[in-house]
């Protein structure tokens, strides 16, 4: 079973709650997950001691979505779940991106 | 892992009507909630930011970056636990799952003892929620840590919740009520503490790593 999409119509009512497609995360694939979110960790430690002017932040935040992208794809399982959810934390992330976005235009311009 | 429960053809039997598919996407749907939380607040926080570099890059600075980065590291560390907690959960070694969680809570509670050890420092230069001295700060400055107090205590908060929950699921996986074969609680749940850590995320290098 390894169909992350096409398998929700034939398992939604299994009666068990076994309705799952993908077989669950190796110990050793999720660790090495974990190394790279530490790296990243690190990284972001680092980065913060050169003075790189405004694109301290930029790196910064960079930095921390990609540690994000890891979180939400291999430990909460995003890249298994079907199309549905996936949009839908599409869908919410995009909308946050909005709000933050429209309020910088404004603000750039305030000061 | 596939049991499918074969149920003899003609017996109906007991049928939890359990639909694992909308129970993750109720959770998820909460999570975004969540989200937008946290995201007003964050918000906020660049807002301001904007408004008061200064101030905000001195605030910054006069935080420990020792104890937020170990804090980094003791939340992703708790997140890898929970994630570890599911496969074992479905491979049937509930002992490893119960000690991994558990772990998992330790790493709360640790968490929750560095930040009130953080806090603790700040109370003692005076630096307390709602006191005269804090407002008597120049604006940036009272903002700033205003946000701080705010947003790192909203995201205690969830760490304290989260704990609780994974303890709950700790009691549910002993007592046979989530196992191997019906899980999703226990996915749900560390869904719930994977958001804690993503939140700590951005909030680390945000508050700790501007100065």
């Amino acid at each position: 079973m390894t169909g992350t999409d096409s398998d929700t119509s034939a398992s939604m009512y299994t009666g068990t709650g076994e309705a799952h497609a993908h077989a669950p995360l190796s110990y050793r694939f999720l660790t090495a997950v974990w190394v790279g979110l530490m790296v990243l960790t690190a990284v972001t430690v680092g980065v913060a001691r050169v003075d790189l002017g405004y694109f301290n932040v930029l790196v910064a935040l960079g930095v921390a979505s990609c540690k994000a992208l890891l979180v939400i794809f291999f430990f909460m399982h995003l890249k298994y779940e079907n199309l549905l959810i996936k949009g839908m934390v599409l869908t919410a992330f995009v909308i946050l991106a909005i709000a933050i976005g429209l309020t910088f235009v404004d603000i750039g311009y305030r000061y | 892992m596939a049991e499918h429960t074969a149920m003899p053809p003609g017996t109906t039997g007991p049928v939890h009507h359990k639909d694992y598919h909308a129970a993750k996407m109720g959770m998820w749907l909460f999570l975004f909630t969540e989200i937008l939380l946290f995201g007003g607040l964050f918000l906020l926080y660049a807002s301001y930011r904007a408004k008061f570099p200064m101030a905000f890059h001195a605030g910054g600075a006069s935080l420990d970056v020792f104890l937020g980065g170990l804090n980094t590291v003791v939340l992703i560390t708790s997140s890898l636990t929970v994630a570890l907690s599911i496969t074992a959960l479905r491979r049937g070694e509930i002992t490893r799952c119960l000690w991994l969680l558990a772990f998992t809570v330790a790493c709360a509670g640790g968490f929750m003892v560095n930040k009130a050890i953080e806090w603790g420092a700040k109370f003692h230069h005076g630096l307390v929620p709602g006191s005269e001295h804090m407002a008597g700060l120049p604006q940036g400055q009272s903002i700033f840590y205003g946000l701080y107090f705010a947003m790192t205590g909203l995201h205690g908060v969830h760490v304290v919740i989260g704990a609780s929950v994974l303890l709950w699921v700790m009691l549910l996986i002993r007592q046979g009520k989530v196992t191997g074969a019906d899980y999703v609680v226990l996915e749900n749940a560390g869904l719930y503490w994977h958001i804690v850590d993503l939140v700590w995320i951005y909030l680390f290098p945000l508050f700790y790593l501007i100065s």
